[in-house]
């Protein structure tokens, strides 16, 4: 609703139409428990959105004609007030229009996320606070500067020009990847509120996938790759503190449904010759939805991360391209290329160090635990480092 | 940090009369050497790869077809790597497969315009 109304009075409304969401949402909460539920809440909740939009931008073309009557062109004054369209079409348009308005390079990227939650995802900012692990204020005033931004840098909604889609693509794939891993990975113990965050990212990169320009194949890796991911969501979580590491996961958990999706799009990222890191993350995220290994398998994952090593270099993609070394090549020639890392101030490469000597020098093992224990930033992953020490015997 | 190139020469070995298992083997060697390097964070550029035929341009206009005869080793192809040192360049380029087929690698300070 925000993007549709937003889409026809222009950004610098956002607020008011964010104002008119929440006042319909609120006028809907006071009449459905009086009356109970109209027959399609949905089309209810429309035609009271409406109303109110054309409400107020009508009394404040009053408001606006009474104060400055002088500088009221005719023109304007006949300009007449367009009903806001709620049908499916303009709400898929809008929504990937606001997409590219909020992930504009002039925002912040952690703001991108935020605003993307508050007004294409709908989500209240106590909610963003604690999917940030932050507070509501912080959260607010990131949102306010961010608005500030779409005002002062003009930004209009509507797609890029052409020429510049390709580019621009790239950062929104980046924010619903970013949006995606915020819900996978984070920190905070609401397992509803982490769901959505990724069933949000996914139905954004699905919104992508209708339109032709956006519609490109590291547009489908991207989704294969969340499908694939998301497809391990119920196995990884108990309902306690920590996730189930994969090797502990009951394989009849995952989603095949996702799986076969994930598939789906993946063949379809297969189309023309990019290779996107999308793509390689893809790739290695379908190969370990197959839970038997197999020395295929690993020789699969440890090129696919060799060849991303390549496109996108960090400390963690080097910790799990030494982990496939050592399922692929043994543990020798991993142990030999992990000694060369030097992440030194980072706990899972002592973990990893750890994982590579136990069983072949455990002395050695439990000082590289040691030390992960005490970098180790949560008391969850202390207690996970301390489980493997107390393993070594 | 500086840049390096490291430069593999190798004897002109004929790859199309390689069984598929061998040369994918060798493929995968050279996939793992550089993985290795990348994942110290050291790979400045993956360079380009270079075809193994091609032909040689010499004084007097002269143009002969390759595979290059006349040199004992081709030029295979490069990589571009970040190191502090020539020694921690050389130590790089350690393990490289070149070196088992009778190779070399060949390590060139890169010149900061």
């Amino acid at each position: 609703m925000v993007a549709v109304i937003s889409k026809l009075f222009g950004l610098e409304h956002i607020e008011t139409a964010e104002d008119i969401v929440s006042e319909t949402f609120l006028k809907a909460t006071e009449t459905w428990e009086k009356q109970g539920l109209p027959p399609n809440p949905t089309a209810w909740l429309y035609v009271v959105a409406k109303q109110k939009t054309l409400y107020h931008f009508r009394r404040n073309k009053i408001l606006e004609q009474k104060v400055k009557p002088e500088i009221r062109s005719r023109q304007q004054e006949t300009v007449d007030i367009e009903e806001p369209n709620f049908s499916q079409e303009n709400i898929k348009d809008s929504q990937l229009q606001m997409l590219f308005a909020v992930c504009n390079p002039a925002i912040a990227s952690e703001a991108q996320i935020g605003l993307a939650l508050r007004i294409l995802c709908g989500f209240g900012i106590d909610e963003i606070a604690e999917a940030f692990l932050s507070n509501k204020e912080t959260i607010n005033k990131r949102l306010f500067r961010a608005k500030e931004k779409l005002r002062t840098e003009n930004i209009k909604m509507e797609l890029p020009p052409e020429q510049e889609i390709a580019r621009r693509l790239d950062n929104v794939l980046h924010i619903i990847y970013l949006l995606f891993s915020e819900g996978y990975y984070s920190q905070t113990q609401n397992q509803i509120l982490r769901k959505d965050l990724c069933v949000e990212a996914l139905r954004l990169g699905l919104t992508l996938t209708t339109y032709e320009k956006t519609s490109r194949p590291k547009t489908n890796a991207l989704i294969a790759l969340m499908c694939f991911h998301a497809s391990r969501f119920d196995a990884r979580q108990t309902g306690e503190e920590s996730p189930i590491l994969y090797e502990q996961q009951d394989a009849g958990l995952w989603d095949k449904e996702l799986i076969e999706q994930g598939i789906h799009f993946l063949y379809l990222s297969a189309q023309g010759d990019e290779v996107s890191s999308y793509h390689l993350e893809a790739q290695i995220a379908y190969w370990h939805c197959i839970k038997e290994d197999s020395k295929e398998k690993w020789e699969n994952i440890l090129s696919l991360y060799n060849q991303l090593l390549l496109v996108n270099y960090s400390p963690s993609v080097a910790l799990n391209r030494t982990y496939a070394l050592y399922k692929a090549n043994g543990r020798q020639e991993a142990l030999v290329q992990a000694e060369k890392l030097r992440l030194d101030n980072n706990h899972f490469y002592f973990i990893l160090l750890g994982e590579l000597y136990k069983g072949m020098d455990n002395v050695k093992a439990r000082l590289h635990l040691q030390r992960a224990y005490e970098l180790a930033k949560t008391q969850t992953e202390k207690q996970g480092i301390q489980e493997k020490i107390d393993d070594l015997g | 940090m500086k840049e390096f190139a490291l430069l593999f020469r190798f004897p002109n070995l004929d790859h199309s009369k390689m069984p598929p298992e061998d040369y994918k083997a060798l493929a995968r060697k050279w996939q793992d050497w550089a993985g290795g390097i990348a994942a110290q964070g050291k790979m400045s550029s993956n360079g380009l790869r270079l075809a193994l035929e091609g032909k040689v341009l010499k004084p007097g206009g002269v143009v002969t077809d390759g595979p290059f005869v006349e040199i004992r080793e081709i030029l295979g192809s490069f990589i571009v790597v970040k190191a502090d040192s020539m020694e921690e360049a050389t130590t790089l380029a350690h393990g490289c497969p070149a070196l088992d087929t009778n190779g070399s690698v060949e390590i060139r300070p890169i010149f900061v315009a």
